[in-house]
């Protein structure tokens, strides 16, 4: 067993391979995660202006989104665009449709985070003399960030889980090195180094998180 | 032949779609089966282990604890490469169908149970205690006083992580199975149109927008006034 799952010859081998894999779905995960924020920060202030005419298209492009399978998304603009004479290749691809996709969650959340905030603070702050976008930067939107913290926090973790579909258009991110060195080596102990690695990555977060879910709740109820 | 007749050629050839249709219907099918047998087996198992974890030995807990971290913190995609291409290495081969349904399976167990747990943790002792002493029995006061309250807390939640864990249906493709993606997948290589992946796109939609949708609206329904 320990043989085939955990062999330490084949460790040593897939080290270097799944070292690099590791950088690139880290430096991923450091594009992605804020293109999502700011594509959802975006929608969010949008949003905050609040006119039917805006909310109604924003919550069908929001849920447009959020019905969408991330990777049908991808493959779509991967194995579909080409034909179009757009061949944008992986990373740009991946970009896109993270942008899209969990723009769109962080979009929802941040949402409901500004939502939360009363408007009396928007008055009070209106009529100190702030502007409109100062009144957003300094006053609501701290607010609202502290307010849905968990949700934010949560769905960052979904986010960089999300990276591993970069594997499915050849992005050499940790999975897809797993992969690789397991083709190479014709023994799994690199996937199961690479969910070690995963694991050991965000298994902080994944306590911390449920701690905050709890309180969270708690509070609710 | 203008830019838009091109662009319609293209993404939305109707010859092709015709001769797909029954291709990605097929798949509908498989990617609905798949997402109820994982949504059934996901929420009972994740029950199963809330209610284990409600008897408090602590051993037990540790690692209920343990394994639901685990499954949080792996990437669907990565358990499913796993289950596929690992375990045939001890001689057990699970088809493409069972290692995706299995992995999303084992997600929501995860995912479910904290919620389960959070809903039934959350409700304040006091609640049993004043349920009790006006003489209700402890049948009485679980269904009439504690559940209602636990499970307004915990449906919309829970609907919104089945919605999005049941999307991952989607990663069967890379296991070969011959759900929605992976239909569209093999039609746009034999009919070298994209076409096929717009009828996805679309099934997609048709599955899962209603449902978020749904799951919006129990958002707001189950919300406590403020």
């Amino acid at each position: 067993m320990l043989q085939t799952f955990l062999n330490f010859e084949i460790i040593k081998a897939a080290w270097p391979i799944l070292l690099a894999g590791l950088g690139n779905t880290v430096m991923l995960s450091l594009v992605v995660v804020p293109l999502g924020l700011i594509g959802g920060l975006g929608l969010a202030m949008l949003a905050s202006v609040r006119k039917p005419w805006v909310r109604w298209p924003l919550m069908a492009w929001v849920d447009f989104f959020r019905a969408f399978p991330p990777l049908v998304l991808l493959i779509f603009l991967f194995a579909g665009l080409p034909f179009a004479g757009l061949e944008l290749g992986g990373f740009a691809c991946v970009c896109i449709a993270f942008f899209l996709n969990t723009g769109a969650y962080y979009g929802e959340i941040l949402r409901a985070g500004i939502d939360s905030v009363p408007t009396g603070q928007t008055e009070a702050a209106r009529s100190t003399g702030l502007g409109r976008i100062q009144t957003m930067l300094f006053v609501v939107l701290p607010q609202a960030v502290r307010n849905v913290l968990p949700d934010l926090l949560s769905n960052t973790l979904e986010v960089i889980k999300l990276t591993s579909l970069g594997s499915v258009v050849a992005m050499p991110e940790l999975l897809f090195q797993a992969r690789q060195a397991q083709s190479l080596t014709y023994n799994p102990t690199p996937i199961v180094l690479a969910a070690a690695i995963y694991f050991l990555m965000l298994w902080p977060l994944v306590r911390l998180l449920s701690r905050l879910e709890n309180r969270a709740l708690a509070a609710r109820g | 032949m203008s830019n838009w007749d091109r662009f319609l050629e293209t993404f939305f050839n109707a010859k092709v779609m015709a001769k797909y249709l029954p291709d990605i219907l097929h798949g509908m099918l498989v990617t609905i089966e798949l997402a109820a047998l994982v949504i059934v087996a996901g929420l009972v198992a994740g029950l199963a282990l809330a209610l284990l974890r409600s008897l408090g030995f602590r051993p037990v807990n540790l690692l209920i604890v343990f394994v639901v971290d685990l499954f949080r913190a792996l990437p669907p995609l990565v358990i499913i490469v796993f289950i596929y291409f690992g375990l045939p290495a001890v001689q057990l081969s699970p088809s493409g169908f069972v290692s995706t349904w299995l992995s999303l399976t084992l997600v929501l167990m995860a995912f479910s149970e904290e919620i389960y747990w959070a809903g039934i943790t959350s409700i304040a002792k006091g609640q049993w205690e004043a349920a009790r002493s006006t003489g209700l029995s402890y049948g009485q006061t679980l269904i009439n006083v504690v559940l209602p309250q636990a499970l307004r807390l915990t449906i919309p939640p829970l609907t919104n992580r089945t919605i999005a864990i049941t999307k991952g249906t989607a990663l069967g493709t890379v296991v070969a199975v011959s759900e929605i993606l992976g239909m569209a997948s093999s039609a746009v290589s034999n009919s070298y149109n994209p076409s096929p992946l717009t009828m996805a796109a679309i099934a997609y939609l048709i599955l899962f927008f209603p449902m978020v949708v749904f799951g919006r609206w129990l958002e707001t329904r189950m919300a406590w006034k403020r």
